[in-house]
């Protein structure tokens, strides 16, 4: 454990604001389908806030919040959340990602609204899933070694 | 709409739809239990196969196939178009895809235990990635599943040869990085003259701005991009490392696929996004093309002839088939280029074909050094028969299908009144015979080292299936090409090019 990781301050500024980005990127989210913001960028906000905590408070830790099998699951179901609102538009007879076919909703412009929403998220946890997982891989295993070889660490 | 209604009219979008979401799922199924990743593949390449055929057939029976993405016209929205050209690639493609992943059971639970499932992944977002790149009406889309494939082809490679794999995997990033460059700088020059992406609407809008700097920068651009992409001869660099140290899944799938692909973007972007006039007339583009694919033709043998391990010769011998497409699509006239279009099939068959063959010796024996084989025609005689054909069809033995592209593709450079090109081709069929001769006169007439009898030792039933259907068709359309000829290449052709027939 480095210097960093132990400052009380540090662990402290971080457990508080982790919900907060997280909180953010949620919000960056769902503004996409109608403004500045998206998917892609609100799924890498939400991955910095956990690669942010997995920083701090080590990447066992980190692990516990999202495993690599949850990674795993999660960056195939954001896919599997996009192509299936795709897949939906066509059952109802309009093209893929043709949101107006779908008879959610009176009005067409509420219904496609909804539904990039839900791609929106789709593609928002894909990128999350990704990030973190790009994250752990590269990231040094974080075992005995650290005990063995501090100066590694430190750097 | 019944459901088969809703399948059928959304088959363009399902082509590349269906690969994407496999490859994530994948993972998902790998995670329930990792054999069943190869039946999950086979049977996504499967139904990939029928889409496309399907496609293909209606494209011949019923003209091009236009699909709008979201509903959304052109040239706002983008939009798939699918015609012969691309039907045709698309189909092979898929057929490609489904033969490699037919092969691929045995030979990666032995080359890369402990990475089934991100190689099938990535596999199958690899086809996607072919897929999008051959099917989209968009350049900017197209840019998009550009990267895709190449991103996947450098996982695959970097998961070869240990060391090897990964320096020859970042040369190809390095490179396949310059040249997606290139393209995407084109692809913007153009965006900005246009203001349009939609490769049709682009093709109307350019002829007026022909003298434009900014339009020829974007097609210099694009050539030089593209035959990076492909391996074009002073640009070769990445390629013989990148097929060597593959996987050998991953070679036969890159080396029968990729430079295709890449040959099929270079025709479009020279046919259908400007015109047959600007890059046979105004620029000369074609004619410079020939004379680049001549010379790697002639190099791309050459160097073959110098090298024992037989990947990398398969890697070189990729150069001068390449040279062959691309001077079909260069001469600029209809049986030219029927000539070059036919040599994408038989290519893709061949090539990808002795890859399987040399990945089945490696698997078998773990030799890749063509002075080693003494001896496999006993051991692997079904084997060795496959890479006989496919070398045969190779030289252009008449009766295989490298014959008849190269038969078109001599007459062709007599129709168009250059001479030499026959010379080169006949010249390089010469320097085929030679590299090959070597490992036939090994694998049959070469005295083992130890003189005990030596045992049959086949390859797995997987990996013969496979390789005998690629040998049969090598044979098959040797005899039967007038079929794709008829029906697709010389309307195509005709299209390509402009001519009212």
């Amino acid at each position: 454990m480095s210097g960093i990781q132990e400052s009380i301050i540090i662990r402290t500024v971080v457990r508080i604001m982790v919900p907060f980005i997280a909180l953010f990127a949620l919000y960056v989210i769902i503004h996409g389908a109608s403004g500045p913001g998206g998917g892609f960028q609100g799924g890498v906000i939400f991955g910095a806030a956990i690669i942010l905590y997995a920083m701090i408070y080590g990447i066992e830790d980190g692990k516990k919040i999202i495993s690599d099998k949850v990674n795993r699951i999660l960056s195939s179901t954001g896919l599997v959340l996009y192509a299936g609102t795709g897949l939906l538009c066509m059952v109802f007879g309009g093209k893929f990602l043709q949101y107006n076919a779908v008879p959610l909703f009176p009005n067409p412009a509420e219904t496609a609204a909804i539904l990039m929403d839900v791609v929106e998220v789709g593609i928002g946890i894909t990128v999350l899933a990704v990030m973190v997982s790009l994250f752990f891989d590269i990231s040094p295993p974080e075992t005995e070694d650290d005990e063995m070889f501090p100066e590694e660490v430190e750097q | 709409m019944t459901g088969f209604e809703i399948i059928i009219n959304n088959l363009p979008v399902l082509t590349v739809v269906i690969p994407l979401i496999a490859g994530f799922l994948t993972t998902i199924t790998g995670w329930i239990d990792r054999r069943l990743c190869w039946y999950w593949v086979m049977l996504t390449m499967f139904v990939v196969v029928l889409i496309t055929s399907s496609n293909l057939l209606t494209v011949i029976n019923s003209g091009t196939i236009y699909y709008h993405l979201g509903g959304w016209m052109p040239p706002f929205g983008i939009e798939y178009v699918i015609d012969l050209l691309n039907g045709f690639v698309c189909l092979i493609i898929a057929f490609i895809g489904l033969m490699v992943a037919i092969y691929s059971k045995e030979s990666v639970k032995k080359e890369l235990p402990g990475k089934t499932i991100p190689f099938y992944s990535i596999f199958l977002l690899l086809i996607t990635g072919l897929m999008g790149m051959t099917i989209t009406g968009d350049i900017f889309n197209f840019y998009v599943f550009l990267e895709i494939s190449s991103l996947t082809a450098y996982a695959l490679i970097a998961m070869g040869d240990r060391g090897d794999g990964l320096v020859a995997s970042f040369n190809y990033l390095i490179m396949g990085t310059v040249a997606a460059s290139f393209i995407l700088l084109g692809i913007g020059y153009l965006y900005a003259v246009t203001g349009t992406l939609n490769m049709a609407d682009m093709q109307n809008i350019l002829p007026d701005i022909y003298g434009s700097k900014v339009v020829l920068a974007a097609l210099a651009f694009f050539m030089a991009g593209f035959s990076i992409k492909i391996g074009l001869f002073p640009l070769h660099a990445w390629l013989p490392d990148a097929y060597t140290h593959a996987p050998s899944t991953a070679s036969a799938l890159i080396a029968g696929l990729m430079t295709k692909v890449g040959a099929y973007a270079m025709i479009r972007f020279m046919f259908s996004v400007f015109t047959p006039a600007f890059v046979i007339d105004m620029t000369r583009t074609a004619e410079i093309l020939t004379w680049a694919a001549a010379l790697a033709i002639i190099m791309g043998s050459v160097f073959a002839i110098a090298q024992s391990d037989i990947k990398r010769m398969l890697a070189y011998s990729s150069i001068s088939q390449i040279g062959y497409i691309l001077l079909g699509v260069g001469l600029v006239n209809v049986i030219g280029m029927q000539g070059g279009l036919l040599h994408i099939l038989n290519h893709a068959f061949m090539k990808c074909a002795l890859f399987l063959v040399a990945g089945a010796i490696f698997y078998r024996t773990g030799i890749r050094n063509i002075y080693q084989f003494q001896g496999l025609g006993k051991k692997m005689p079904v084997t060795t028969l496959v890479f006989l054909i496919a070398a045969l069809s190779m030289i252009g033995v008449p009766g295989t299908v490298g014959f008849t592209s190269k038969w078109y593709l001599a007459l062709g450079s007599i129709e168009a009144g250059q001479w030499i090109f026959v010379l080169v081709i006949l010249a390089s069929s010469l320097l085929n015979v030679a590299y090959f001769w070597r490992i036939f006169d090994n694998i049959w007439f070469g005295n083992p080292h130890e003189k005990e009898h030596i045992k049959r030792d086949e390859a797995p039933l997987t990996m013969l299936v496979p390789m005998v259907i690629l040998a049969f068709l090598c044979i098959f359309f040797g005899f039967f090409a007038y079929y794709p000829l008829h029906y697709i290449l010389e309307p195509l052709s005709n299209t390509l090019l402009g001519i009212m027939p």
